[in-house]
């Protein structure tokens, strides 16, 4: 067999010399205002990367074998050099995946993306149909997004992500969701709702309940390798059968996130001070970040699992998800706020317990509901075009 | 799984995969299916890395100094995977 789980599970907790793959947020620009949104995009920060300066990362990734990049933001194409940076990455060998509300899916660019192997596409929809999806991520886009996924259907584009957050209010649409991948010729690909950004504002209300997580568990399971999940649910491998992926948190071990500004932190979930790295920008660059950074070196220590040892099914999930607690005010080393066990529910319980205040805040004024392009707010004076 | 493997045909690395070595054998990404693959052992990918130069799988295999029960197994696995391909006998 090439793959051996145990002891790649090992390996893999005490950190490669660069990671498997990696996020990079490209802008906090976004003409969405997502009320969930990871990263609290909305306005370009002034300080954002130069073009020069991704392609110096870029050449980074190359030189470490980093085999692809997802891409995000914000809205990652509105940068005016996002296919430069796409087609410089596919040039040095770097695949690049890209998550996308479809606003610059034109019918030009579908047809260059059905040329290329080393491109990947993920549309954002968080509801099967409009009215749950808009509630979420804004008026008008749902039809955004199938618009967009029409234009790549035309133009050829095979495969291509319909990506979802699963929550309380979609979870139900499911086999919906999968009715919509299977008409577009493309793949299904659900991720956890993480309490991360603005989404530790709407977490409690929109996280799946335990009746749901049980269900989705029974779902995946059903659709195994033909639906993609991030390897997001590894805490519900709780419930006894493994998920398809490693089941393991690769948070500065094989996998971390670069934000717009250069800053390097442990994973996409966990843009906060206390997950920092570094910045691209210092004079080893990201693999002096990933190589010596005293917070990676922590990460990369044999971690105890304090509360959770004496539980069964510790092997199986590992404590979950080291963000999801961070940002529900949760100690690291004890269960994930959604333990399938219910561990993490007393956990919440707390009355002790306070959330982390959040160290960053790109969102529009006025708060990040259903803001769309045309109702943007202006933005700061020394930055005339957020999208630029 | 392995019925179909020809250990006596010429076989290649997929043209779309990418090796990188590690300290516990190597990771292989194929851009093509965009499936992440791990070599468990050093000598294992000493096999997978000879298979381009020899008429055989079962000479990479013994270029590598190995045996050939165990690494034909991992071998076909790979060809399942798309990771290795046949190559045009030379």
């Amino acid at each position: 067999m090439t793959l051996a789980p145990a002891s790649l599970v090992e390996q893999f907790q005490y950190g490669l010399d660069a990671p498997i793959c990696l996020t990079w947020e490209l802008t906090y620009a976004c003409n969405l205002a997502c009320v969930h949104c990871l990263s609290s995009s909305g306005r370009r920060d002034p300080g954002e990367l130069s073009t020069a300066e991704c392609k110096a990362v870029i050449d980074e990734l190359h030189d470490l074998q980093v085999f692809y990049v997802n891409i995000g933001g914000g809205e990652p194409t509105v940068r005016s050099d996002f296919w430069e940076l796409v087609d410089y990455a596919t040039l040095r060998s770097v695949g690049v995946k890209f998550s996308t509300n479809g606003i610059r899916i034109t019918a030009d660019a579908a047809r260059r993306l059905a040329g290329s192997d080393y491109v990947d596409v993920q549309i954002s929809l968080d509801g099967a149909t409009a009215a749950v999806n808009d509630a979420i991520r804004g008026a008008g886009s749902y039809d955004l997004a199938l618009r967009a996924m029409t234009r790549l259907a035309e133009a050829g584009v095979r495969g291509f992500k319909i990506s979802v957050v699963v929550t309380r209010e979609n979870v139900a649409q499911l086999d919906a969701f999968k009715a919509i991948a299977d008409r577009y010729d493309a793949q299904l690909r659900l991720t956890r709702l993480r309490p991360s950004g603005r989404g530790a504002q709407v977490w409690d209300q929109l996280h799946p309940s335990a009746d749901q997580q049980r269900e989705l568990y029974h779902w995946l399971l059903r659709h195994g390798d033909n639906v993609l999940t991030g390897d997001s649910f590894f805490h519900l491998a709780a419930y006894g059968e493994p998920l398809p992926g490693l089941n393991l948190c690769g948070a500065g071990r094989v996998v971390c996130l670069i934000d717009p500004v250069g800053h390097v932190y442990a994973c996409p979930f966990a843009i906060h001070d206390e997950f920092l790295a570094g910045n691209v920008r210092e004079s080893g660059g990201f693999t002096g970040v990933w190589r010596t950074s005293e917070l990676f070196r922590e990460l990369r220590r044999p971690q105890t699992g304090g509360a959770c040892t004496a539980c069964s099914a510790y092997d199986a999930c590992r404590g979950g998800c080291m963000a999801a607690k961070f940002f529900t005010g949760l100690p690291l080393d004890g269960p994930d706020p959604e333990c399938v066990r219910g561990f993490g529910e007393q956990a919440l319980a707390d009355p002790a317990r306070t959330a982390p205040a959040p160290s960053g805040d790109h969102s529009h004024r006025g708060g990040p509901v259903m803001v769309t392009l045309s109702r943007r707010p202006p933005v700061a004076a020394c930055n005339p075009d957020p999208l630029a | 799984m392995s019925d179909a493997f020809d250990l006596d045909a010429p076989w290649q690395v997929h043209p779309s995969v990418s090796i990188r070595p590690e300290r516990f054998g190597a990771l292989l990404y194929h851009f093509g299916t965009r499936k992440l693959t791990f070599l468990k052992s050093p000598q294992l990918l000493d096999v997978v890395t000879h298979l381009g130069a020899q008429p055989s799988a079962r000479a990479a295999i013994a270029a590598a100094g190995a045996d050939d029960d165990r690494f034909g197994a991992a071998l076909a696995t790979l060809a399942a995977a798309q990771m290795i391909c046949p190559r045009a006998a030379s």
